[in-house]
């Protein structure tokens, strides 16, 4: 019985993570945010008439709005169960760092909300009526912002995993701190605001690269 | 503490031969209270101890403490050897079937089909394959749980209560395992308010280091 290499288990763990997200056994999996996205897109119109031009002025960070709300929902099923579960306890007597999980977590985390977001968008565009190369810029910008709620979501969720009323805690911690991705990426959309995108993208890799320390020492200190 | 362990070690061991387990001045606080100090622990190849004490005196703190899992409040703990634990969480899914939960934990610690259905039968598990974790009664949880821990092939077992919700027939089962877990040489610390019957086991009465 000799145990497998480390970049081997990491990917048994990618596997679980994927096959939970994407199952769906809690609480609603991947269809649920991108639903829920969608329903915010569809409703704007609803809400603000259907003046085009108003719609294609604030269409673009509508979309972001719904995508950063969409992000939120998954947390409190990202740490919190498998803290309950005593996987974590698991893998660190297996000599596993926690910083490995949790980076495997947010890449898993990205996987399992930004493609599907990214596909929706475009039906959302369509209904807010975007035009091209905005809807070219929202997809890039998404494409570079959503690492970084990834990132953010995973480490929110570990620090607010068994607390009481974490979830609820944890949308609201996000949600200032997301402000930087928002406005860079929503910002690219106005006329000449292109490089928000790269400003959006060097967020996005500040908490990529803080994410594993934070969510890691935040495990340690909730065990 | 040192004693000599109690029965011979089969020379074909597969865990090594400084395998150790040892705590020195262990004292654990819970909130604003001192539990229990001047805890001093020495086990080698072989040997077994019994945690016993009653609830709420602190053995599964003692036991998270020996595990690395929780810092002790003062002393410390030396570990040489891999570190298997059971404790109430099973670290099984419960929306998966008992058979693919357990092949998690099989892949990471690179157990082979054959050698994890022997584990379920050695367990009683292997009819339960199909069933999700959570259909499990609590006695089939806590042998799923015995099952991973086989499957980790870990030196040192550190066990919190392996016998609750166990029938007759699974106590004698986990008593067995441990008895053939020391003969390995490996070490086994089972925290427990039951009495096992395990060969040249040690009794350590939690009661004596309440502070």
């Amino acid at each position: 019985m000799t145990p497998p290499s480390l970049p081997s288990t990491l990917f048994t763990i990618a596997r679980r993570d994927l096959a939970l997200a994407f199952r769906g056994g809690r609480q609603g999996g991947v269809v649920l945010p991108v639903l829920f996205f969608l329903a915010v897109a569809m409703l704007f119109p609803f809400a603000v008439g259907p003046d085009p031009r108003l719609l294609a002025r604030a269409g673009g960070g509508v979309i972001w709005v719904a995508a950063l709300l969409a992000a939120i929902l998954p947390l409190d099923r990202l740490i919190e169960p498998d803290m309950q579960l005593g996987c974590f306890d698991q893998w660190a007597l297996r000599g596993i760092a926690e910083e490995a999980v949790v980076l495997v977590r947010v890449l898993s985390h990205w996987l399992s909300f930004a493609p599907a977001l990214m596909l929706a968008a475009l039906p959302a565009g369509a209904m807010l009526g975007l035009n091209g190369a905005t809807l070219a810029l929202v997809e890039l910008g998404l494409l570079a912002g959503t690492p970084g709620l990834a990132a953010l979501g995973v480490m929110v969720a570990a620090v607010t995993a068994g607390l009481k009323g974490g979830a609820a805690l944890a949308g609201l911690l996000v949600i200032p701190l997301a402000v930087p991705i928002l406005i860079f990426g929503a910002g690219s959309l106005a006329p000449g605001g292109e490089s928000g995108i790269a400003l959006c993208a060097a967020a996005s890799l500040v908490l990529l690269a803080l994410a594993p320390f934070a969510g890691a020492g935040a495990i340690r200190a909730g065990r | 503490m040192q004693a000599a362990p109690h029965q011979a070690i089969s020379p074909a061991s597969p865990f090594p031969a400084n395998t150790r387990l040892a705590a020195s001045g262990v004292a654990c606080r819970r909130g604003e209270r001192v539990l229990f100090a001047g805890l001093a622990l020495a086990l080698g190849p072989g040997e077994a101890c019994q945690i016993a004490g009653a609830n709420g005196i602190g053995k599964s703190s003692l036991i998270r403490i020996l595990a690395g899992l929780a810092p002790a409040y003062a002393g410390a703990v030396e570990r040489a050897g891999t570190v298997g634990l059971i404790d109430e969480r099973l670290g099984l899914d419960p929306a998966l079937p008992l058979s693919e939960a357990l092949a998690f934990w099989a892949r990471i610690d690179g157990v082979g089909a054959e050698a994890r259905a022997g584990h379920l039968a050695t367990l009683g598990l292997g009819e339960l394959g199909d069933v999700p974790v959570r259909y499990l009664s609590t006695g089939q949880k806590k042998r799923a749980a015995l099952a991973r821990l086989l499957g980790q092939g870990a030196a040192i077992w550190l066990l919190d209560e392996p016998l609750n919700g166990l029938d007759t027939a699974a106590c004698a089962v986990v008593e067995r395992l441990a008895a053939e877990h020391c003969a390995a040489g490996g070490i086994c610390v089972i925290a427990s308010h039951q009495r096992l019957a395990l060969p040249g086991m040690r009794v350590l009465e939690l009661a004596e280091f309440v502070a």
